[in-house]
């Protein structure tokens, strides 16, 4: 049975859904916006894959202003249970108030409902993921009693990174198979180049530099480093310079620290630096 | 402080250590004798590393004997050690005679010493091999010679660098060297034939010196596009300015051929300067870049055609050539870098991320993808011959030795399994009683104090248990739910606390030790402090672990090694079967990986892992176990292993690693540990990782 959902007539609670107002800045790299939007209208729900910094969270961003949907975004963490996602029960005035979880508001909204790193969350919450991500599209709420039907506008979104190594943090395979997986990598150097300057106004040598330096890191990933430099921390460091740090202290602070503790690697990230500029 | 030890004390000590050297007529008597007037710290300190270097080797540890007073007598200790390393490490290199030289000619290795600003290889080759694997993309070996120069597969340096009263500075002209030996690889120096360019001339080491000299003028400007603060430093170290006749070469679009026109016209008359960072160019080169092409081009024909769909009828490279197609353009902007566009049937594809680096790498060495280039990589596939040897033979090893066990193995040619093609047994490495252990954690006490630390944090995660009858906070959902009940006239329940708990680690590991030929020495060293580190970090977290090591010589002969079984306590035994751990002979893996999934299967845990420590692919005597069968039956039996819901991963120090663990292992169930003095410190720390 599908219940009608209940308005929450009593205290509206302050709500993280968000409406994106200005176009987020994004730059497609492929086809991803497309196969986004292919998603949406066949209401399939995503699983973005990739490094941390290359851009999945500023793409959801850009689709939700694209797709004129309001975003809501849990970060997971190890404490997360199914029960932060759906909703429970608080006491006021000696009676009983239940309250939608982030989850249970994106499906009542129809918004597009992002679990950051959903690897991190506890397993339960496949629970409630799984009935919403196959073609039932349904959020049990099963202490509400209620069974929520997903409306055709809403869209069920997740992260996953693949470079993790811990074998406690897989992606079960009940879970990444009921997604439309879209792979994310960092740019090629003219694009990566080009969100640079958009995003912080550095010039095109500075900007230039960047790149060269975070591909240079990139050779080592699995060669000390488990992990190359971000675009993200590109960005960093061009806003740091942008703002009259010299490039080296910019790049050590921004790039060789935020990479490793190694000694040996900080001095190594170093030496690209003072090539590269 | 305790007393010096005497002449005959000492002799009972180097007797006992370095008995296998001596003879009647070679006695440990004349060494004692040097030894007995030193200071008690020095005699423990020359005793220490007799005995250490007698794991490598026992004529290096005399010579070191009776090197030592000497030494000491003109070195504080550490300058000692430094010495000690770089003997061990060319015995490692260049064999016992080399190795005992650097020990019997101390002079030459005493000025080096004595200068504090000088930069030496030693001590620096780390971050130079990062900065290395950074710039190129593609693995580079460092190694040391004479006179630097590039094979365009390892950078040779010159052991130590002293030009300069300033140890920065010194240092920064091995960085500009390297930058100069990648270029010269990157910006096509070697795209010609440059030796056979120079024979001609009537002094051709003169022309070769001065083709050089240009291609090094060419470079900086080359580098200045992409590096600019080497291209600075390398203007510096080159200081006045450019001859005008050279100008040619300071357009970034110059190439090689400039160089050798510009060779033809000044030639005669032409003063070459010295500059400290001159480099040679070698005929070595050239044979090295043409194998390198040969091999990469048949890797890529196979690659290719591994990229045709999972349902191609053909997936032949023939087939592959005709579906996929490669362009590679000149990245705007970004100075020798390429926009790869592979293609297949036409629609655009991401290459897997071998292929990505195997057409990096051409493009490195031909500055292109020629058209042809897909087509025809040679007939590489001969077929094995049928089974040589009858199983039936096996059988009847088997019935005798009732310790021997029958694995199958996976025939990639075949497509199937040759059935009870291996014999194992599971043999017991014999304890020594060597303070081994003991040593190790003397070694490394800060660093197991800090493992044991980062360990205990892990072991101390807590979960926090909901509905409980006892615990240390209210429990609100269960409460409101309780609450609720009651007002519906039900019993309050009474479980309603919350309750922190130390997360169950349902977790048994079991970790494989490659126990080949190839692991003697200092590899051998560092797998068995590895070990000690990591049970000493294990019993702190309380996983269940075994530890086996395996070897073996062909088919019949698979070996395992028990070090510690599961229901086995980390007790002397197991600490005297660690230090006894020696290396054996070949590495057959597929056999051992399937008797350990055995072994890890008997044990009830929801997560079980299979750790591999290697130091290199698999590989067998003989029987077509090297290279690709090879390959393919371990990564059959790791996928054996992965059905059986056991997770494989890799710990490597083979620097060639990427070209094969990520087909046996998966993308990112492998790690390589660059360098081997840091096993120890980092298996641990990767298991800890793992399990995090």
């Amino acid at each position: 049975m599908v219940s009608r959902v209940a308005p929450l007539s009593a205290k509206p609670l302050p709500t993280e859904l968000r409406h994106i107002e200005a176009e987020p800045y994004y730059e497609a790299v492929a086809g991803e916006i497309a196969l986004f939007e292919a998603a949406y209208a066949s209401t399939l729900p995503v699983l973005l894959k990739g490094p941390t910094g290359c851009g999945k969270t500023r793409f959801i961003e850009h689709m939700a202003w694209r797709l004129k949907r309001p975003l809501v975004t849990v970060s997971c963490h190890d404490d997360l249970t199914a029960a932060d996602l759906v909703g429970r029960y608080l006491i006021t005035n000696n009676e009983t108030l239940w309250v939608d979880g982030p989850l249970a508001r994106a499906v009542r909204a129809g918004a597009i409902c992002y679990l950051d790193e959903v690897v991190e969350a506890r397993r339960d919450t496949t629970v409630v993921i799984h009935p919403l991500a196959d073609d039932r599209r349904m959020l049990p709420m099963e202490k509400h009693g209620e069974l929520l039907q997903a409306p055709p506008e809403f869209l069920l979104a997740m992260s996953y990174n693949p470079g993790y190594q811990s074998v406690l943090k897989e992606l079960k395979h009940s879970t990444r198979q009921r997604f439309v997986a879209i792979e994310f990598q960092y740019p090629q150097a003219a694009l990566e180049e080009k969100i640079i300057r958009t995003e912080t106004g550095a010039d095109a040598g500075t900007a230039a530099a960047l790149v060269r330096l975070a591909q240079m890191t990139r050779n080592l990933k699995g060669n000390g480093l488990d992990e190359g430099a971000s675009t993200r921390l590109l960005v960093h460091a061009a806003k740091l310079i942008a703002r009259g740090i010299a490039p080296a202290a910019a790049c050590h602070g921004a790039v060789s620290e935020a990479l490793s503790d190694d000694p040996e690697m900080l001095r190594a990230i170093d030496e690209f630096v003072s090539s590269v500029f | 402080m305790t007393a010096r030890r005497s002449s005959t004390e000492l002799t009972q000590e180097l007797d006992y250590l370095l008995s296998p050297v001596l003879s009647s007529r070679r006695t440990a008597a004349p060494l004692a004798d040097l030894l007995a007037p030193l200071p008690r710290p020095q005699q423990d300190f020359v005793l220490h590393w007799v005995e250490v270097i007698d794991r490598s080797n026992y004529e290096m540890a005399y010579q070191f004997a009776a090197a030592a007073p000497a030494a000491l007598a003109k070195m504080d200790t550490n300058a000692v050690e430094a010495w000690i390393l770089q003997a061990l490490d060319t015995y490692d290199r260049d064999g016992l005679y080399r190795g005992s030289l650097v020990f019997k000619e101390i002079e030459n290795y005493l000025p080096a010493a004595a200068d504090a600003h000088a930069a030496t290889f030693e001590q620096h080759a780390p971050v130079l091999e990062l900065y290395a694997c950074g710039l190129a993309g593609r693995r580079l070996q460092l190694d040391v010679a004479a006179e630097p120069y590039t094979d365009t597969e390892t950078l040779f340096l010159p052991p130590r660098i002293a030009q300069f009263a300033d140890a920065a500075a010194n240092f920064n002209l091995y960085k500009v060297i390297i930058t100069l030996l990648w270029a010269q690889g990157r910006y096509g120096t070697f795209h010609t034939d440059i030796i056979s360019a120079c024979a001609a001339y009537a002094d051709p080491q003169r022309a070769t010196t001065l083709l050089s000299h240009f291609e090094t003028l060419r470079l900086e400007s080359r580098i200045a596009t992409v590096l600019p603060g080497v291209a600075r430093d390398l203007a510096r170290l080159r200081g006045d300015t450019v001859d005008p006749r050279c100008a040619v070469l300071q357009d970034p679009a110059a190439t090689v051929q400039d160089s050798i026109s510009l060779l033809a016209n000044l030639y005669d008359g032409f003063e070459i300067p010295t500059l400290p960072h001159h480099t040679a160019l070698r005929a070595e080169a050239a044979t090295t870049r043409n194998k390198r092409l040969q091999r990469e081009r048949s890797a890529l024909a196979e690659a290719l055609a591994q990229m045709l769909p999972e349902q191609a009828a053909d997936k032949s490279p023939e087939a592959a050539a005709d579906r996929i197609e490669i362009q590679a353009k000149p990245a705007p902007g970004a100075e020798g870098d390429f926009d790869v566009e592979v293609r297949l049937d036409g629609m655009p594809m991401a290459p897997p991320d071998h292929v990505a680096q195997l057409l990096d790498s051409i493009l490195q060495d031909l500055g292109e993808i020629p058209d042809d280039y897909l087509q025809a990589a040679g007939p590489g596939n001969q077929n094995l011959s049928a089974d040589d040897e009858s199983v039936d033979e096996n059988k009847t090893i088997a019935n005798d030795d009732s310790g021997a066990r029958l694995y199958r193995e996976w025939d990639h040619k075949r497509r199937h399994y040759r059935k009870d093609w291996c014999v194992l047994r599971e043999l017991d490495v014999s304890p020594v009683d060597n303070g081994f252990v003991e040593n190790t954690l003397a070694r490394y006490r800060p660093q197991v104090a800090q493992l044991k630390r980062s360990f205990e944090m892990l072991r101390d995660e807590d979960r926090l248990l909901k509905r409980q009858a006892t615990g240390d906070d209210i429990d609100f959902d269960a409460l409101i739910a309780g609450y609720a009940d009651l007002r519906s006239g039900m019993e309050l329940p009474d479980r309603l606390l919350t309750r922190r708990h130390k997360a169950e680690r349902d977790l048994a590991a079991l970790f494989m030790v490659d126990m080949s030929g190839s692991t003697k020495g200092w590899i051998n060293d560092a797998e068995r402090e590895s070990l000690v580190m990591l049970c000493e970090a294990l019993e702190v977290l309380g996983d269940r672990y075994a530890i086996y090591g395996f070897s073996g010589v062909t088919r019949k002969r698979c070996e395992i090694f028990r070090i510690k079984r599961f229901d086995e306590a980390y007790d002397q035994d197991v600490k005297q079967r660690i230090a006894g751990i020696t290396p054996q002979d070949y590495t057959r893996m597929g056999a051992a990986i399937r008797h350990l999934t055995k072994l890890l299967n008997e044990v009830d845990a929801r997560t079980r892992l299979l750790v591999t420590l290697s130091d290199g692919k698999p590989d067998d005597y003989s029987d077509h176990y090297r290279g690709e069968y090879g390959i393919e039956d371990t990564r059959q039996a790791l996928i054996e292993a992965h059905h059986a819901g056991i997770k494989p991963f890799c710990i490597t120090i083979d620097h060639e690693a990427r070209d094969y663990l990520p087909h046996l292992y998966g993308p990112v169930n492998w790690t390589l540990v660059d360098n081997v003095e840091r096993l120890p410190l980092k298996v641990a720390d990767i298991y800890r990782r793992l399990t995090a």
